[in-house]
């Protein structure tokens, strides 16, 4: 339980980093807050040849507003400033919302939401709350500097759309519109645990109340987060009722996923899960979007 | 082999300067390297919660994180927390008058995950307690005494702040 030997690299800058990384794709890995990483190291899951801490990088760290209210944040940002940041509360209540389901107290002190992100653990809540949040990454190489939306940088099981050389720098999220809800639900073994089913959710509606927009990305389902498209599909274009929720949570669960069978829950439970959850995001969705008339 | 890294760190107030090899886990070099053994290790990754200390004033997995990482920052063990067995801090004094421990493996864990706890909640509900030592795992308590000794220490450092506030 004690990581193989590696080297250790500090960068004095992002270029500096790049570059290194750039040369070593293959053998370095980040270290950011470490809080997925070292547990796989002391595994020897993981065994890297290089480590590259780049818990300097002061550039990756920080938190602000675009010109069109959206947010900007470094890939550094740790998940007790998200969690406490009054302007993410106040411009991405989801994430907000979404923070204290992670880990626990001592691991959102440490942990990195670019970590996080590019990690890409299935149950994690980031990855999904991105989704749902129509969020854009941008991630540079020495090379080349590129955005990828949320929807594509998720392609597998612990799998991102990084290249080698490339790393995860900057998160966007685009501002709320104005007649929007937003919901987050899981359900863990035990608080803290990573979701057995955990589901984001974002409702737009239009001036007459109109659903313009749902977003019903679930975690804990599939290789990723999960788009629920049919339920969504479902619901766009109509006046939401109670019903209509009712039946998209069930389209949600029956159509949309094929949840995994393993020693925590089999498939039909986590099938039971998210048509629960589902229709409790939708529900809360709803409820808070409608306040905004 | 990979190389020596210099790092300093100050330790419950003491700066230490020591050669590390990158890969020694922080937790161990506080039990092997200062011979601070007041913070246990368990998991080794980062679910038990015994290993916890305060890293820069915040609780954090000291199992998960690199000694080396540690190079310029702060950190906090139980050592720190008293002197000697006559004047422990309230919050070790309320653990012992309410039996909130029998083999005691995994009280450094609670103790320091609840001091920055109580310092942001001094009067906390019954709720929050539970979340916030839901990170650290003990199989003995069954948490009920855990519970009843944060109430106690919050009172008792209540009454100690209004005392020097007099």
């Amino acid at each position: 339980m004690k990581p193989a030997p590696f080297e250790y690299v500090v960068p004095k800058n992002l270029n500096d980093c790049l570059n290194f990384l750039y040369q070593h794709s293959e053998t370095a890995k980040i270290l950011a807050g470490g809080q997925s990483l070292i547990p796989t190291m002391n595994f020897r899951m993981a065994q890297p040849e290089y480590l590259i801490d780049i818990n300097n990088l002061n550039e990756l760290s920080f938190i602000r507003t675009d010109k069109t209210g959206g947010l900007q944040m470094g890939a550094l940002i740790r998940h007790h400033q998200v969690e406490n940041d009054p302007l993410i509360a106040q411009k991405a209540p989801l994430l907000h919302e979404v923070m204290p389901w992670i880990g626990h107290v001592q691991i959102r002190s440490r942990g990195t939401i670019g970590g996080s992100l590019v990690h890409a653990d299935p149950a994690a809540e980031l990855p999904s709350a991105m989704v749902a949040l129509n969020a854009r990454f941008k991630v540079k190489s020495k090379k080349k500097e590129r955005w990828i939306p949320a929807e594509q940088f998720f392609v597998g099981l612990f799998a991102t759309a990084l290249e080698p050389g490339e790393m995860l720098v900057e998160i966007a999220i685009p501002a709320m519109p104005l007649h929007s809800g937003y919901s987050f639900q899981e359900y863990s073994r035990r608080k803290g645990d990573f979701a057995l089913v955990g589901v984001a959710c974002m409702l737009v509606l239009d001036k007459n109340k109109v659903c313009e927009q749902a977003r019903l990305v679930y975690m804990g389902v599939g290789e990723g987060p999960v788009l629920a498209a049919q339920a969504c599909q479902s619901l766009v274009g109509k006046t939401l009722t109670p019903d209509l929720l009712q039946q998209a949570a069930k389209i949600a669960s029956q159509n949309d996923l094929t949840p995994p069978n393993d020693m925590h829950a089999s498939s039909a439970y986590r099938r039971h899960l998210a048509e629960v959850l589902g229709h409790q995001s939708l529900s809360q969705s709803l409820e808070r979007a409608e306040k905004s008339f | 082999m990979s190389n020596l890294f210099p790092i300093s760190v100050t330790v419950n107030g003491v700066l230490y300067q020591k050669e590390v090899e990158p890969r020694l886990l922080l937790s161990d070099f506080l039990r092997h390297t200062l011979g601070l053994t007041g913070t246990h290790v368990g998991c080794e990754h980062g679910v038990c919660g015994v290993c916890t200390i305060l890293f820069d004033d915040k609780p954090a997995r000291s199992c998960i994180m690199f000694a080396v990482q540690a190079n310029g920052h702060k950190i906090m063990t139980v050592e720190g927390l008293s002197n000697d067995m006559e004047h422990l801090h309230p919050l070790q004094e309320a653990f012992s008058e309410k039996h909130a421990l029998q083999c005691g493996f995994c009280t450094p864990g609670f103790l320091m995950t609840l001091i920055p706890f109580l310092k942001e909640n001094p009067d906390p509900t019954e709720e929050q307690i539970r979340e916030a030592i839901s990170g650290n795992l003990c199989r003995c308590t069954g948490y009920q005494n855990i519970i009843e000794a944060v109430k106690l220490a919050a009172s008792k450092l209540q009454a100690s702040k209004a005392t020097v506030a007099n």
